[in-house]
Order: C-alpha cells, then structure tokens, then sequence
C-alpha cells in the first residue's frame, strides 16, 4: 500500500509554483480577463482612453469603491454582509467636511485618522449586533443602513461642505500622482495590498474562511467565531470612513445623501470579482479588480458613446454571468472528482 | 501479529461508572472504558446502548454528571472540545466536519498554520508538512487541493493527518466505515494498524462484526447504557458478544396484546430506489405490526419515504387496497389512506411556531376551509378530540407546540395523522427521544390503534420494542431485506445477525 503512495508524491514535485490547472481555477481570473479585454477593445476604438489623463481619472473614480470593496470582502467571506457602508461612508465625509469648516487648519493625518475610528466604531457597532444578538447580518446591517443615514440627515440637514472650505492641500491628494496614480488611490492600493496579506497571510486572516466556509465547524475547532466576525466588521467600518475621507477630498459636494446606494455596487464589485457571496472564498484583490472593472464600463461605455443607460444593464449581466461562470465551475469540478474517485474503488 | 500489547500495561485513558443524564432520559448509566497503548478496542452495542454519549464524554462534547475519568493516570474532566484534545484524545467522526473552501493542508493546520520569519503563514512549508503526514499513513493526497468534494474516505485520513500532527495518544473512531466501500476500508485498516504498531490507543465504534474481529484486540459491550463486559478476541465468539448486546427480558416490558389480522391494506412490490435501496416487497394486513428493523443507515427511513411518496422510487409498486398508488406523490398516499410519521418531528412532523389545534389540523385543512378560508372553529374541535384521546398534556388548544415536551409532540404528530383516519400508519421511530413513560403510552397507543384494524408499519432501531410490539419483523441491511420473522421466530440474536450482515453458525 505504501510503494504507490510514495511513487504518487514523487511524481508531483510541483510544491512552490503553481500548474497552468491551478492558474484556471483562480476566482479572480475571470474578472480579470473581462477588465483587460474591456480596457483593450475600448482603447483600439477610442485611443484617447488610455492616454495619461483618462488613466488617471480611472483611477480616481475606482478608488472609492476599491476601499469598500476590499473592506467588504472580509466580511462577505465569513458568511456576512454590510449593507451600511454607504451611510458610514456618508457620515464620515459630512464629518470630515465640517471639520475642515470650523477648522481649516487641522492635520490631513490627523483628520484620516478621526474618520477611520469613527468608521470603525459604527462597523463595530455593526459587529455587536450581528454577533450579539445573533440576527443575520443582511437584516442587521439593513437597519444600521438607516439609522446611520437617519443621523447623517439629523445632523447635516439641507447644509452642504464644499471643497471651497477645505486646505489646498486636502484637496490635491486627489490632482497630484505620485508614479502615475493620484494619491488617493495610492492609498487605497497600500491599503488593499495589506488587507490582502492579511487575508492570506495569517491566522486571523484564514480563520475568517474558515467561518465563512462552515460556522459550526469552526466553532469546533476552536476558532473564536465571534471576536472574528466582529473584528472584520469593525475593520469594514474603518475602511468605509477611510473611504469617507478620501470621498471628501475627491468630490466637491458633501451632504444629507452622500454615498447613497453605494451599498449595492459594493457588493457587486464583490461578486463580479469572485468572492462568493454564502462565505468562504474569493480575495481581496478579485473583489478589487471587480471594483475597477464595474467603474471601467462605466467610463469605457461613455468612451464609446453607449447609451449611459445602458451601463447598469451591463453592470447586472455582468453580476449573473460571474455568479454563472462561478456555479458551472463548481459543478463541473464536483463532476470531475466523482469520476476520478469512481475509478479509484 | 504484534504481541507488544501487554494485558497488565496501564492505561492511557481510562473511564469508570460515567453517568450522563438528559432531563429524566439516562443516556449513559454506567459508562466504563479502559484504553491501553497499542492497541485497537472495539466498543459493540445496539443503537442507543450509549455508545455515542460515551465517545461524546471522551470527546469533551458533553461533560459526565459522576464518574471516574484519567488520561495516563490524571484526573480529568473536559470543558470543552480543545481540553480533550490538549490532552492528546481525537475523534474521527462518521461524517468528519471539513471546510470545504480550504485546502487539505489548511484544514489539518488551521489556527497552527507554520509561520515564515515575516510572521506570515509559510504556504509552502505547510504543504510539504502535510504531505510528510500523508507519507506516514501511507495514502496519496495533495494537500494543495481544496477540501471540496473529497470522499468521506479521504476526509477522514485528513482528520487522522491532524490527530498525528497533533500527537494524539488516544484515537476514537466513530463508525468510521458505515459509509466507505471495501477498498477504503481496507485503506483505513491498514492506517489504524500501523498507528497502533506505533503506540496509539485506538477506540474503534463498528456494527460490523467481520471488521471489529478482523481489526480490533478487544472488544468491550454496552447494553441500555450500561458496561456489560470485555473480552480479548481471540477468545470469544461473534454469538457472545450478540448475547451480550441483546440479553435482556423482552417479554416483560412489553405485554403482547392478540388482535384479528384482516385483509391486505398495504402492499409494497419490489420496490426500489436507485442508489439507494433494492427489491423491497412486503404486505401490511389489517391489524398487524410490521416493524422494519435495522441499524442506522439501512435505509429504512428511505424505503418509508418512497412508500408515502416523499422520494421517487426509481421501480415497482405500491398498492392500498389493490389500488396502486402514483410515484412520488404523497397527496395520493394521503387520500388513499396512509399516514406518515416521521422520525425527525421538529423539521418534518410538526410547524414548531403554530398552536397546537393548527398542528392537529394540517392535515384536514381542505376539508374544514370554506372559500379558501380556514373554519379555526372546526380545527379546534378536531383538535380538542384527538388530543383528549391521545391525553396531549397542553393548557389549551391555542399553545404552540414548540412549549411542548418531546412526548407530548410527538403525540401532536400522532393526533394529526390519526384525525384523517388512516387505513395504514407508517411511523418512524415512534419513541426516539422521549421518556420512559411516555414511552409506554405510545406503545399502548399503536397497540391499540392495530387493534381497530389499522394496519400499522413501524421503522424502529430499538430491539425491544420491535420484538415486543411487532407481528412480524422484517430486517434491513445495506438496502435490502435480509431476514423476515414472525412474532415467534423474531429473536434478538436472528434480528441482530441479519441486521449486521453477519452469517449465523448452526442455527
């Protein structure tokens, strides 16, 4: 029994790289593959689109949705949703707008950080909720959805901050690049590179799969379910006000109804970029591609002078086709184990 | 054969007098195990002898109300999952639990995964350590693949890859086999034995005898809760052990009451379900007991299912009263006469959250509703009537079931059932999870109900109540119908053997 076994590891040398197989059953390659083709054919049509200003405001207009869809992809993994992060975000870029106004010669670092915890503490009370009291995250985070927009309105009323009331400087953190790519979205990459180390890298990271994949096994197996889960929503908060700050350096305009319905287009950007939506698989980085992708069609089809709306047509086939593609992988590779293991017996 | 396995050596996990209770239901009375160091004991009992409560015990799962527990000669008791298995004690489950979205090597390492100098998991390293492990058991597997689709097999050699990483001393498998073919239970023999010959203390859970004498150097018997004895293989025979596992006094408990049996009312012919089970053919007359027995997993439940037309049968017929019935179509079983209680009654029997007179009433609610609309009046009368007779102990009709006890929910599934007045029953596991008196009700209950001329199909795990209650006792194994006895022939040895597959000597 034991010569066949050592002759079978033997024949699979292939420890540190990855076969031309394994590179197919990547998630994040379809994404990936729709976002090269929709950059190439646009370009050939409309060579305009890639020259160094259409790049950039690529860029700029994905950043946003880069951050939440990276924050989102931890919590969608463990078997969650956060449907509030538009409102965090909206509540955090009013703030950020009214402190500028009283206070227009407050830090840039500093006024980072504020929104960032209060992102975070609105995402951890998201996560006590949700781990507390033990209702779906989907219905929990629906109702926070309100609550925090309720605030959002409460506070800022009809009033608008505009960039006028800002530093100079706030605002070109959004005009000036830095090896080609704006500052903000400079950012966001940092912060997407290490929320993707963290996701693949370590304990806490994987333990987060593990959830997601099974909630009762990870229980057994002695995984604290509860602190994780809270913890990616508390990290989700931290992103959506990250990303509420950098809205506010973006965009001129902040208000009542900032970041409304954000919510959604988050959580596609998720799908399209292969992370399954019941938990347990799908990156960081496939979730951000998705994110670029879903802005690129946008910006690609105005390009070619499609229709605008059209766009969310597309963003909707878009969502079925990769939930599609994701479901006909999984049967087929269910299909193929049978078969392999019916010769085995 | 390895004669290392001194009878006198201490033991490296040792239980005595573990008592577990659940409510007033005893699940263990006398808990008493005794684990040596190299060597493979088995643990023989009929369902609900407590055996799973006991390895539950040792698994830290549940913690015993008294007793004695050591792991190598220290005091234990278990909070928790992670204390037994800190102490060096695995358990290999029938269906282990996986996740499916991981690689192989990350479920045998996850929450330990081996880290680089960065403090970031070492992927590769992990893999290699997994793949060492599986060179040990002598299997081939790629840790690198994903969990997702593995064979129960296979998935059990990952969990015993992690009991070795984890060092384990003690090894519990839980009927490991029930779901393996021959190859792969030759595969986890070879497995077991080599661990043994290596030192680990193996506690193997089997309902196959053929593999508990092939496999295991002593075998321990549990009886209604209860340690009846141990014996070394090579000195006892398969009728020992089967007397040790059965030997009580049947008749005492359950009064056999005489009943006219009548005509024909159900009739099954050849009746098969793919996959699943095969040729199954019996008839139910008016009045009779017919107690489908077997172990867990036989597919009784199954053949019961396809009867009432829950699951398709893939072949032959079923007829009421030369009527035969259409496949899968449990509105045709119900208007020809059947009624089905199920084993599970929370996810099938009964609609938890709704009352008591709503629960009786389910299955009458298009004779009582007028214009679409439900006369509650009616309901509650009907409902008021069955469950005076089945004495359902409820403050009132409007009470939801869910504040019920497990008796007495069980009698709600039975007024449901028998207020369409059935021509057959099918009642599956009549008594799981219920008290002892209550118990008896029930079994008065169906008793009764044959003796009004219904013809009763019962699916029971339990040896005594299918010897006690049933005219004739047909025994499943592995899909197909092993053994047919009547009332006099049915005894617990025959009822046994053919449940197990095992060939009976001279008799």
């Amino acid at each position: 029994m034991s010569a066949p076994a050592i002759g079978t590891l033997n024949n699979s040398p292939k420890q540190g790289g990855k076969s031309a197989s394994a590179w197919l059953k990547l998630r994040e390659l379809p994404v990936t593959v729709a976002l090269v083709v929709l950059v190439v054919v646009t370009a050939v049509i409309n060579p305009l689109f890639l020259s160094p200003q259409g790049m950039k405001d690529l860029l700029l207009n994905a950043t946003i949705m880069m951050l939440l869809a990276a924050g989102q992809t931890m919590v969608i993994v463990t078997r969650n949703i956060d449907l509030s992060v538009g409102s965090i975000l909206g509540l955090v870029a009013f703030g950020t707008g009214s402190i500028f106004a009283a206070n227009p010669n407050m830090p840039i670092v500093l006024v980072v950080l504020i929104g960032m915890v209060f992102g975070a503490v609105l995402g951890s009370l998201n996560g006590l909720l949700t781990v507390w009291a033990k209702v779906p995250s989907l219905v929990i985070t629906l109702g926070t959805l309100y609550v925090f927009r309720g605030l959002n309105n409460a506070w800022a009323g009809p009033k608008q901050h505009f960039a006028g009331d800002r530093p100079q400087a706030f605002g070109n953190l959004s005009v000036n690049t830095v090896l080609g790519m704006p500052i903000i979205t400079l950012v966001a990459v940092i912060v997407v590179i290490i929320l993707a180390i963290f996701m693949i890298g370590s304990r806490p990271g994987r333990d987060l799969y593990a959830i997601g994949s099974d909630p009762e096994a990870a229980k057994l197996f002695g995984i604290n379910v509860s602190r994780r889960v809270f913890t990616a929503f508390l990290i989700n908060g931290a992103l959506a006000g990250l990303a509420g700050v950098l809205y506010a350096s973006r965009f001129n305009a902040v208000g009542a109804t900032t970041g409304s319905g954000l919510e959604l287009d988050v959580v596609a950007a998720a799908v399209v970029g292969g992370v399954a939506i019941f938990g347990g698989s799908g990156t960081v980085i496939g979730a951000t591609i998705g994110a670029i992708l879903l802005n690129t069609i946008t910006s690609s089809l105005t390009a070619l002078r499609v229709d605008k709306f059209w766009q969310q047509a597309i963003v909707g086939v878009l969502i079925i086709t990769a939930i599609l593609i994701d479901r006909l992988a999984s049967l087929r590779h269910a299909k193929n184990l049978r078969e392999k293991e019916g010769r085995n017996v | 054969m390895q004669v290392s396995t001194a009878p006198d050596s201490t033991p490296v996990l040792s239980l005595t007098g573990a008592l577990k209770t659940f409510g007033p239901v005893v699940a263990l009375a006398d808990g008493t195990i005794e684990l040596r160091a190299g060597e493979i004991l088995a643990l023989c009992g009929e369902n609900g002898a407590g055996k799973s409560t006991l390895v539950k015990i040792l698994a830290g799962v549940h913690s015993p109300d008294a007793g004695q527990f050591t792991v190598e000669g220290n005091q234990c008791s278990f909070k928790s999952v992670a204390d037994s298995k800190a102490m060096g004690i695995s358990v290999i489950y029938q269906e282990p639990t996986l996740f499916p979205d991981l690689s192989v090597a990350e479920n045998i390492f996850i929450g330990r995964q081996p880290k680089n100098r960065l403090g970031l998991i070492d992927h590769a390293l992990m893999r290699r350590n997994a793949a060492a492990l599986f060179v040990r058991l002598g299997v081939p597997m790629d840790p690198a693949r994903s969990a997702e689709g593995l064979s129960i097999a296979d998935q059990q050699l990952i969990e015993i890859a992690k009991a070795i990483s984890l060092d384990a001393k003690v090894l519990v498998m839980d009927e490991p086999t029930a779901a393996l073919s021959g190859s792969e239970v030759r595969r986890l023999f070879g497995v077991a034995r080599s661990l043994r010959d290596a030192g680990a203390a193996i506690l193997f859970i089997s309902h196959r005898f053929d593999e508990v004498f092939e496999l295991c150097d002593r075998i321990t018997v549990m009886r209604d809760g209860r340690y009846i004895g141990t014996h070394l293989t090579a000195t006892v025979s398969v009728e020992d052990i089967v007397r040790d596992m059965v030997g009580r006094d049947i008749d005492a408990l359950y009064p056999r009451t005489e009943t006219v049996i009548g005509e024909v009312v159900l009739s099954v012919d050849k009746l098969s379900r793919k996959g699943v089970f095969s040729n199954i053919s019996f008839e139910v007359r008016a009045g009779e007991i017919v107690a489908l027995a077997g172990l867990v997993g036989a597919g009784r439940t199954e053949v019961a299912r396809a009867i009432f037309g829950i699951d398709k049968s893939t072949s032959g017929h079923v007829t009421v009263h030369n009527t035969a019935l259409p496949v899968g179509n449990p509105r045709a079983a119900i208007a020809a006469g059947i009624g089905f209680v199920p084993e599970d009654r929370r996810k099938q029997g009964l609609v938890m959250d709704l009352s008591v007179a709503r629960n009786t009433a389910l299955t009458l609610r298009h004779k009582f509703s007028r214009f679409g609309l439900i006369n509650s009046r009616a309901e509650k009368q009907t409902a008021a009537t069955w469950s005076r007779k089945l004495q359902v102990k409820t403050s009132s009709m409007d009470q939801p079931v869910s504040t019920l006890s497990g008796g007495n929910q069980q009698k709600v599934v039975l007024a449901k059932w028998l207020a369409t007045e059935p021509q057959v029953l099918i009642i599956d596991e009549p008594t799981r999870g219920i008290d002892v008196g209550t118990k008896a009700e029930v079994h008065r209950l169906i008793n009764e109900l044959a003796g009004h001329g219904m013809a009763i199909l019962m699916i029971s795990s339990e040896l005594p109540e299918v010897l006690g209650m049933a005219d004739t006792v047909l025994v499943m194994h592995e899909g197909l119908i092993t053994a047919r006895l009547d009332r006099d022939s049915a005894s617990p040895e025959a009822v046994m053997h053919a449940a197990t597959g095992s060939k009976e000597k001279n008799s």
